[in-house]
C-alpha cells in the first residue's frame, strides 16, 4: 500500500508557471480555476489519493511554494 | 506527517519577485539546500550582482554583499582574502560575469580564488528588458539584436567554462541545467561539489547554469525548458569541464612528485 | 624599524604609516607615479600577516576595498588620475555603504593619459565627489614627507570615526622626494567594533552592505543620514595652515608641494616690504572656509596658485564671495613653478591699484 502523502500549495507564493504539473508523474496537478491576489492561476493538487509525495513538484518549484507531507515509515 | 522539502534556513521566506518560471528562484533555493547540508549558513558571505538577481541579498538568510555590476568575483576576493576561514561566493548572471565582469572573472579563476561562483546563463539581459548579452545564441532575436543574433555584427556567443578551464587556475568548472528533475539533480549535486571546492581549500569553483527566462525569450515556462534543452544545451555542452578527481592529499602528493598538479 | 626620523621617499612613508596606522590590506595596481607605494607594501604587509593583491585594474582594486571593507578590514588602495577616475563607481559605492577604507590618488597631469609628472588637476574630482550621486569625501592635502605619513594616519582615522572612504591627495613630486620623516609611534589602536560587517551570522542576524534602495522614500532617507554626517565633517574636520596671516595684505593660498614654493615666495616678498601671508588648506573637503575668511581679515587681495587650470580657486572665490579680488597662477603639463614665479605675480598684485584684476582667472 503506498504512502499516504500530500502537497501543500501557498497558493500567494505560487505564480502558475505550470512546472509543477508538467512534471507531475501522476499528472494531478493543474492551475486552479480562480485566481491568487496577483491574478495568477496558482497550482493545485486535485486528486490527493494518487500522491506518492515524490517531491518532484516541489523540486522543480521556483517559488519554493510546495511542501511536500509524507507519513514516516512505519 | 513530517514534512520534506520544506524552505531551507538559508533561503528567506521572503516571496521572490522573479518571473513565473524563471530558473533564479530554483538556483537560489538549491544553492540555499547545499549551504544547509553543509552547515555552512552562518560563516557565509554571499555576493550578489547587478541583474534580475541583484535582490538576492533579500533572498539568502545568510551575510551577503550587493556588489557593483560586474565586480562581485572582485568584492569576493576582497571578502575571501581578509576572512580565509569564511565560505564565500558569488552569484551572477550573463550580463554581469560575461560582458563587464569579464576580466574579473577571468582573473579570480586564473588567481585561483578559494571562492565559488554560481554563474546564471540565460542567453540575455533579463533584468533591463531582454537585450543581447555574450551569451546570446546566433539567430536569438532580442531586443538589441531584434532581426537575430547576426555573427557577421555581433560576433560569436562566450562559452565561459571553456574559456575558464584553458587557465590553470580553477579547480572545479562545470556547466548544468535546470530544464528537467533529472538535471536539477545534477545541478545540485554540481553546486555542491563546487562549494566543497572552497571548504576542502582546492580551490576556485565555477557552476554555469542554463536557466530559462520565459518573459524575455517570449515563451510559457514549460516552453522555456524546451526550447533551452533544443537550443542552449546544444550550443553549451553540459558535464564537468574540470574536475580535481583526486583528494587533496593525493594531488599535493602527485604536484610533489611531478612538480605538476595532475588534473583529471 | 625604529621610531625617529629616517629618510624616505614619500610614497614609502604614506605606505609604512599605513601599516603602523593597523592598515592591513592592500589593493592596487601599477601606475606612475605611485608604484613604489604598491611595491613597499608588497614587501611589507606579507611581514605584518597583512593581505597584499596587485589587482587586474583599478576598478577590480576598488571592488576589493569595497568586499574588504565590508568584512571589517582595515584597507587602502591607492592610484593616479587615470585610475582614480575609473575608481569612481567604486568610490560612490563605498561612500553610499558607508565603508571606511583610504584612497590615495598620486596626481600626475593630465587629462588623459598626460604625463607622469605631477600636477593637482584632480583637485575637482576629488573634492566635488567625483563618482555620481550626492556624496563626499574627507579630503587630506599632504605637503612634506612628513605629512605622507602624518596625514595617513589621520585618513585611518577618520575613515574609521565617519564610516567613510577618505581621499588622500598627493602628487608625483610628494610621492618621488625624499625628506627626514618621523613616523608615527605604534602599535596602532585597535579598529572600533564593526557590528554591521559580513564576517558570517553566527549568533546574529544576517548583516547586508548595499548602496540600492529602489524605494523613493527610503533612498531619501539614506541620503538625508549621509549628509547630516557629511555636516558634521564639514562643521568638525576643516584643517588648514596659516602663515604670517595675521597682519597680510597679499593672502597666497595654495595647497600640497605648490603651498612649499609659495611659502618660499611668500618670505622673499616680507624681505622685500610686502605683507604677504600664506593660506594652506590641510583639508581640501571640507574646505577650511571659516578659516580663510578669518586668514583674510587684512588681506587686499587674494592670489591662488595651483599647478592646474584654476580648481581651488573656485572654492576660494566661493568662501570669499566676492569681498576681495580673487587672482589666479596656475601652471599645467607637470611645469612646476618656481618661487621666483610666484613672487613676481605677489609684486605684480601688490603694485596694482586697489579693486583692479589684471587677469580674468
Amino acid at each position: 500500500m503506498a504512502k499516504p502523502a500530500t502537497i501543500e500549495i501557498d497558493r500567494e507564493r505560487c505564480k502558475g508557471c505550470e512546472l509543477c504539473g508538467a512534471f507531475c508523474p501522476k499528472k494531478i496537478i493543474r492551475p486552479a480555476p480562480d485566481t491568487n491576489s496577483f491574478g495568477y492561476h496558482p497550482a493545485e493538487l486535485f486528486d490527493p489519493a494518487r500522491c506518492t509525495g515524490c517531491g518532484i513538484c516541489a523540486l522543480v518549484c521556483p517559488d519554493t511554494a510546495i511542501v511536500v507531507r509524507k507519513e514516516e515509515a512505519a | 506527517m513530517a514534512a520534506a522539502l520544506a524552505r531551507p534556513e538559508a533561503l528567506a521566506p521572503e516571496p521572490m519577485h522573479y518571473c513565473p518560471g524563471c530558473g533564479h528562484g530554483l538556483i537560489h533555493r538549491l544553492t540555499a539546500e547545499v549551504i544547509d547540508e553543509l552547515w555552512i549558513r552562518e560563516k557565509t558571505i554571499g555576493v550578489a550582482s547587478v541583474g534580475c538577481s541583484v535582490f538576492a541579498y533579500q533572498y539568502f538568510n545568510l551575510d551577503m554583499q550587493q556588489a557593483a555590476h560586474g565586480r562581485a568575483p572582485a568584492v569576493a576576493t576582497g571578502i575571501k582574502r581578509v576572512l580565509p576561514d569564511r565560505v564565500v561566493f558569488t552569484y551572477q548572471g550573463d550580463g554581469d560575469l560575461a560582458s563587464i565582469g569579464l576580466a574579473e572573472i577571468v582573473h579570480a579563476a586564473a588567481r585561483g580564488e578559494k571562492i565559488t561562483v554560481i554563474f546564471v546563463n540565460n542567453a540575455n539581459y533579463g533584468m533591463t528588458g531582454g537585450q543581447m548579452a555574450p551569451t546570446t545564441l546566433p539567430g536569438q532575436k532580442t531586443t538589441s539584436s531584434p532581426g537575430g543574433r547576426d555573427v557577421k555584427q555581433a560576433g560569436h556567443p562566450l562559452r565561459i567554462v571553456e574559456m575558464l578551464a584553458t587557465l590553470d587556475g580553477p579547480a572545479y568548472l562545470a556547466r548544468v541545467s535546470v530544464h528537467n528533475p533529472a538535471q536539477i539533480f545534477k545541478t545540485k549535486k554540481a553546486i555542491r561539489k563546487a562549494f566543497e571546492t572552497q571548504i576542502s581549500g582546492l580551490g576556485f569553483a565555477l557552476v554555469e547554469v542554463l536557466s530559462p527566462c520565459p518573459t524575455n525569450w517570449g515563451l510559457k515556462p514549460v516552453e522555456a525548458l524546451r526550447w533551452l534543452e533544443n537550443n542552449m544545451v546544444p550550443y553549451y555542452p553540459l558535464g564537468e569541464y574540470r574536475s580535481i578527481a583526486p583528494g587533496a592529499a593525493e594531488l599535493n602528493e602527485t604536484k610533489r612528485r611531478t612538480g605538476r598538479t595532475e588534473r583529471g | 624599524m625604529k621610531n625617529g626620523k629616517i629618510l624616505l621617499k614619500g610614497n614609502e612613508a604614506l605606505g609604512e604609516a599605513a601599516v603602523l596606522a593597523g592598515c592591513r590590506c592592500f589593493f592596487g595596481y601599477p601606475i606612475t607615479p605611485q608604484t613604489e607605494l604598491l611595491e613597499y607594501l608588497a614587501r611589507r604587509l606579507p611581514e605584518v600577516d597583512g593581505v597584499f593583491l596587485q589587482a587586474e585594474s583599478e576598478i577590480a582594486a576598488i571592488n576589493m576595498v569595497y568586499g574588504a571593507a565590508g568584512a571589517g578590514a582595515r584597507v587602502m588602495t591607492s592610484s593616479s588620475g587615470p585610475g582614480i577616475s575609473l575608481k569612481q563607481e567604486g568610490i560612490s559605492f563605498l561612500a553610499a555603504a558607508g565603508l571606511p577604507c583610504v584612497i590615495v590618488n598620486v596626481m600626475r597631469c593630465g587629462p588623459g593619459l598626460g604625463g607622469i609628472r605631477p600636477s593637482q588637476a584632480d583637485y575637482f574630482q576629488a573634492t566635488r565627489g567625483g563618482g555620481h550621486g550626492d556624496y563626499r569625501l574627507p579630503v587630506l592635502a599632504p605637503a612634506s614627507v612628513q605629512e605622507m605619513a602624518d596625514l595617513t594616519v589621520r585618513a585611518f582615522a577618520l575613515a574609521d570615526q565617519y564610516r567613510t572612504p577618505v581621499m588622500i591627495l598627493a602628487d608625483g613630486l610628494l610621492g618621488q622626494m625624499m625628506e627626514p620623516v618621523e613616523l608615527p609611534a605604534g602599535p596602532a589602536a585597535d579598529p572600533p567594533p564593526r557590528p554591521w560587517a559580513t564576517t558570517g551570522c553566527r549568533g546574529r542576524q544576517k548583516n547586508v552592505i548595499n548602496t540600492m534602495h529602489l524605494y523613493p522614500e527610503e533612498l531619501e532617507a539614506v541620503n538625508r543620514q549621509l549628509q547630516e554626517k557629511f555636516q558634521t565633517i564639514a562643521r568638525e574636520e576643516a584643517r588648514a595652515e596659516k602663515y604670517l596671516t595675521g597682519d597680510a595684505e597679499i593672502l597666497v593660498v595654495a595647497f600640497g608641494i605648490v603651498a612649499r614654493i609659495a611659502k618660499e615666495a611668500v618670505n622673499k616678498a616680507r624681505a622685500a616690504g610686502i605683507k604677504a601671508g600664506l593660506f594652506r588648506p590641510v583639508t581640501l573637503w571640507p574646505f577650511p572656509a571659516r578659516a580663510l575668511a578669518s586668514a583674510a581679515a587684512k588681506a587686499r587681495a587674494v592670489l591662488t596658485v595651483e599647478m592646474n587650470a584654476g580648481q581651488m580657486v573656485e572654492d576660494v572665490r566661493l568662501t570669499l564671495d566676492g569681498s576681495r579680488q580673487v587672482h589666479f597662477y596656475g601652471r599645467a603639463g607637470g611645469m612646476i613653478p618656481a618661487g621666483q614665479e610666484i613672487l613676481e605675480e605677489i609684486r605684480r598684485i601688490g603694485g596694482m591699484q586697489r579693486g583692479r584684476c589684471a587677469r580674468p582667472a
